[in-house]
């Protein structure tokens, strides 16, 4: 069973710019759904998804779960406490028991990079990779790229920056694969230590300072600094932090062109994005969450299907 | 057919004509124009793409892309008319039938086709025709239109497309 995605969707990375256009445009469609007073269309009726998630999360796993109902599947939610997972069965071991259950898909999350791909290769399901580790996040990525492409149109040659922690962010490695391929100019702003120590080889432009970047780019995408991964003293505090390179009012007032503001969430106020810049008229941030839900469904839609085999018995005359 | 629409509804109020994806709706522009002509009135128009309410998911990939669907206007109580370009099987009506259950109740529905090529896999019959066919299950009935296909023709052809008739 191919779709035109493959078994699983695990990375950007591995998607060429064809396939993410596809998932792009397939989301199109999917926004309307959303609007309506029955927000349910049949297409994944009698599909079972398990949502796997080993770490906590609000918006992706909400917005999977919408997207999973929306298209009618039956959905389970595990997490990490209240199941065996507490008691130390095996990633491997607790999907093997769900698939027995004859499950569909999974869609996981999990703290360790390549764990999706790790539980890919062993069972059956279709696996989707809601985040992993400092790995990449895969439909965040895409939906940042349709959040882009509403308001800029075609991403050929537009200056996206991606401000801030890209050192732990799964969120920036999306980012950047998904807007290399789709041909847009990408540059990365932050302070050295949260950045990767080879980020030149990604293709990427460095901005030492935030300046520089809301001078150059037509959109920033502004992480979240991950206070919960920093063990070591990657940076002095979090107030000197925003006085460096947050994004306030001060600076994007002195910007050149009209520039969106993204960010992944959730949100530290009055760290890495000043509370008026959040709420202010360049924010697109609600617009992402918006958009999740379409490209989750369009993911799930598009996955979900397609024998090839069968499709050639089908095409013949048919109306 | 755009007569016979009328006739069928006393009239356009209440009238919502809806064209399924992709020349159905063609041909329903086409059909609200003709009424607008004659009547000089405004008809509400929408149309539905009914790729996810197919019954054949799972055998019909590579998925196709979706389309819009755009129903603008509240349903309940009025009559629909839709509208598709080749009436076959009858499961694209179907799955048409249950979308529309989705926005509304109306008070009638009814159903207008171009060609009818016969082939009917479900017990569903269309209130307007305009040209009834026979058809061979091999064979392929295409609807051309302007607007997506650069002219407007109806073809019959086998089904490796070889040998139009």
């Amino acid at each position: 069973m191919t779709s035109a995605l493959g078994k699983d969707l695990l990375a950007l990375e591995s998607l060429s710019s064809e396939q993410i256009r596809l998932i792009l445009d397939t989301a199109e469609p999917f926004k309307e759904i959303s609007e309506r007073s029955i927000k349910k269309v049949p297409a994944l009726r009698g599909s079972t998804i398990v949502n796997l998630f080993f770490e906590d999360s609000t918006r992706t796993r909400i917005s999977f779960e919408f997207a999973e109902k929306r298209l009618s599947a039956d959905t389970v939610n595990v997490s990490q406490s209240g199941s065996s997972v507490k008691k130390g069965e095996t990633l491997v071991d607790t999907a093997r028991n769900l698939e027995a259950m004859r499950i569909d898909m999974v869609v996981i999350r999990h703290g360790a990079s390549g764990a999706a791909q790790f539980l890919a290769e062993r069972i059956e399901s279709n696996v989707i990779n809601a985040g992993d580790g400092m790995h990449e996040h895969p439909t965040q990525g895409l939906l940042d790229l349709l959040t882009l492409r509403d308001h800029l149109g075609d991403l050929a040659g537009k200056r996206i920056c991606i401000c801030g922690d890209v050192l732990h962010s799964r969120v920036a490695r999306s980012n950047i694969w998904g807007l290399k391929k789709m041909g847009a100019e990408v540059a990365v702003c932050g302070p050295r230590s949260l950045l990767p120590n080879a980020i030149e080889e990604f293709g990427v432009t460095v901005f030492e300072r935030i300046e520089e970047a809301i001078d150059w780019a037509d959109a920033l995408n502004v992480l979240r600094l991950q206070l919960e991964r920093m063990t070591a003293g990657y940076i002095p505090s979090s107030r000197e932090y925003n006085r460096v390179f947050g994004v306030s009012r001060e600076r994007l007032d002195r910007a050149p062109r009209d520039i969106l503001i993204l960010h992944p969430g959730p949100m530290n106020r009055g760290v890495e994005i000043d509370s008026d810049v959040a709420d202010g008229p360049h924010s697109v941030i609600l617009h992402q969450v918006t958009n999740g839900v379409a490209i989750r469904m369009a993911v799930l839609y598009l996955l979900a299907g397609g024998k090839p085999e069968l499709a050639e018995a089908a095409k013949g005359g048919r109306t | 057919m755009a007569d016979e629409i009328l006739e069928l509804n006393d009239g356009t109020d209440d009238l919502v004509i809806v064209g399924i994806q992709r020349r159905g709706v063609q041909l329903a522009t086409r059909i609200c124009a003709l009424i607008e002509e004659s009547e000089r009135v405004r008809v509400l128009r929408g149309s539905l793409d009914i790729t996810l309410y197919r019954d054949d998911l799972e055998t019909v990939g590579p998925r196709p892309v979706v389309g819009p669907t755009d129903i603008p206007w509240d349903i309940d109580s009025r009559n629909v008319v839709i509208v598709d370009d080749v009436l076959y099987t009858g499961r694209t009506v179907r799955a048409a039938l249950d979308e529309l259950a989705d926005f509304g109740r109306p008070a009638h529905i009814a159903l207008a086709v171009l060609i009818d090529r016969g082939g009917r896999e479900l017990p569903i019959q269309p209130d307007v025709v305009g040209k009834k066919v026979e058809v061979g299950p091999g064979e392929r009935v295409d609807v051309l239109v302007d607007d997506i296909d650069g002219r407007t023709a109806v073809i019959i052809a086998s089904a490796d497309g070889a040998t139009p008739r």
